[in-house]
């Protein structure tokens, strides 16, 4: 059976879900001016990050690659550069990356404009027209291979491994099986599953992509023990305990199980995009939403499937995050916020298969347009980029 | 009167996760695994939806088993039908504690 979506032709062969302006500052200073210009005009979304300057070069050359990808995004049909003028990004490279995927680009200097509000109005003249530009365009029919989900999850607890990760891991499959991309993440909550994740690598254990496998999370457990401190409470959160997971493993070994069976082709860095490869791949990101979500509609993802038990309600700004509740009392209280009652598996009343089915079928629908329940509530503000060094 | 189920995953696991409110100190769960084998077991201690119980007895240092996998290590001796959670389960991962940090 073969499967489509109504989705944007981009210029560079990608297909979005969505068809948004998007407002970058390329420093944090810039944040209130990018603000005042997307409360006046419809149809943009702003990356309200925390970055971009008195950082070291690596970092500020991950802040850059990370807003240039942003704005490469299949979801994204152009793009209004905010910079205030003396930031560590280089915002030139920014309008010139963004340009060459073939979309139009505007760019406006805060200090060199004279000021907060002749940059908020010569923002809001350039925004008016991009939205003008791009919002005649009509969505066209797109085969399924040319997805790129992400997956994550959040506010777990102990239904999340036995009920709506499973649930995704069956939709990750099945799109793995039609020739589309699934990228997931979470580097530390592979601690304690991690032999499994590389047995599952191309080229086995031993193989190249394992022993990534097997760096990056040691690369992370490092990380995490340099502080001298046992992580419990950090990893698991205190929400995750209550919600009956006990240890970092006992969280991991459920979360990966959102990444079905399929083998795992690689390793993306935080910064690199999906430009046509395809199969299951691993973005070595922290597990912290904002910085995941912001890495993985990075990577070119135009929807991301995430599981919760607890009730995690936040989405991204750009890519439409559908949430599967695999807590049945939790679906009951905060219906409003999630898409899908994977606790009927935990309930006995639908099996992992009968509800997956329901997320695919679900996935179309919103790759096609329909707005997931975040995207409606407007509750998808808050983003970061996952840096490596100090604040200098 | 409604079932009190609790789910084991994997052959090799001591452990089972309830999946019923209101499970008090003396209540009896049905433990089920995915071949449908069946066992009844009186839980000690009040367990919350979602948490914890021992399916056999655990000695101090054992690896508590999740998904056939170890999922830390018991940190006194465990009864079976005990409520297993952070107070009796020790992670053996991130453990900056036991090794000492740089920066603490």
């Amino acid at each position: 059976m073969s499967y489509t979506f109504q989705g944007y032709r981009r210029a560079n062969g990608k297909f979005g879900a969505r068809n948004l302006v998007a407002v970058i500052p390329s420093v944090i200073c810039a944040n209130d001016v990018g603000q005042a210009i997307c409360r006046q005009v419809q149809g943009t979304i702003g990356y309200f990050h925390h970055q971009g300057c008195c950082q070291l070069p690596l970092d500020l050359r991950r802040v850059t690659d990370t807003l240039s990808n942003l704005g490469q995004s299949p979801n994204v049909g152009a793009a209004l550069i905010v910079s205030l003028g003396c930031e560590g990004t280089d915002h030139e490279r920014l309008v010139e990356e963004i340009r060459a995927s073939g979309k139009p680009v505007e760019i406006i200097r805060i200090q060199e404009l004279g000021g907060t509000s002749r940059a908020i109005q010569a923002g809001i003249d350039a925004a008016q027209k991009l939205v003008q530009q791009i919002s005649g365009q009509q969505r066209e029919t797109v085969d399924i291979s040319n997805v790129v989900m992400a997956i994550k999850c959040g506010a777990s607890d102990t239904t999340s491994g036995m009920a709506s990760n499973c649930v995704i891991g069956y939709v990750a499959d099945k799109l793995v099986d039609l020739g589309a991309t699934v990228v997931f993440g979470e580097t530390t909550e592979f601690l304690g599953g991690e032999h499994i994740l590389a047995r599952r690598a191309v080229g086995g254990e031993d193989g190249p992509v394992g022993r990534k496998i097997y760096e990056i999370v040691d690369r992370m457990e490092k990380r995490a023990k340099s502080v001298g401190e046992d992580m419990r409470g950090g990893q698991p959160t205190p929400g995750n305990i209550a919600g009956g997971l006990s240890s970092i493993e006992e969280k991991s070994l459920g979360a990966i199980v959102k990444s079905g069976h399929r083998p795992i082709q690689g390793v993306l860095e935080y910064t690199e995009r999906i430009d046509g490869q395809k199969g299951l791949w691993i973005k070595d990101a922290p597990g912290r939403e904002p910085e995941i979500l912001t890495g993985m509609a990075a990577t070119g993802a135009q929807f991301m499937m995430f599981s919760t038990g607890r009730g995690a309600p936040q989405g991204f700004p750009s890519m439409p995050v559908v949430k599967i509740c695999g807590n049945p009392n939790t679906y009951e209280r905060m219906q409003h916020d999630m898409d899908l009652n994977a606790g009927r598996i935990i309930t006995g009343e639908k099996t992992i298969e009968e509800v997956g089915e329901e997320a695919f079928e679900l996935m179309l629908r919103v790759l096609s347009g329909q707005m997931t329940k975040n995207e409606a509530l407007g509750y998808y503000g808050s983003m970061d980029i996952f840096c490596l060094g100090p604040v200098i | 009167m409604e079932r009190k189920l609790a789910l084991k995953v994997d052959d090799l696991d001591n452990v089972a996760t309830i999946f019923a409110n209101g499970i008090v100190d003396g209540a009896t769960v049905e433990v089920r695994d995915k071949k449908g084998h069946r066992e009844e077991i009186t839980v000690h201690g009040d367990v919350p939806y979602g948490h914890k119980i021992a399916l056999c007895d655990i000695r101090k240092g054992e690896h508590i088993m999740k998904y056939g996998e170890s999922i830390g290590a018991a940190s006194c001796d465990i009864k079976k039908g005990d409520y297993v959670h952070v107070h009796n389960l020790e992670a053996l991962r991130g453990r900056g504690d036991l090794e000492g940090g740089s920066q603490a």
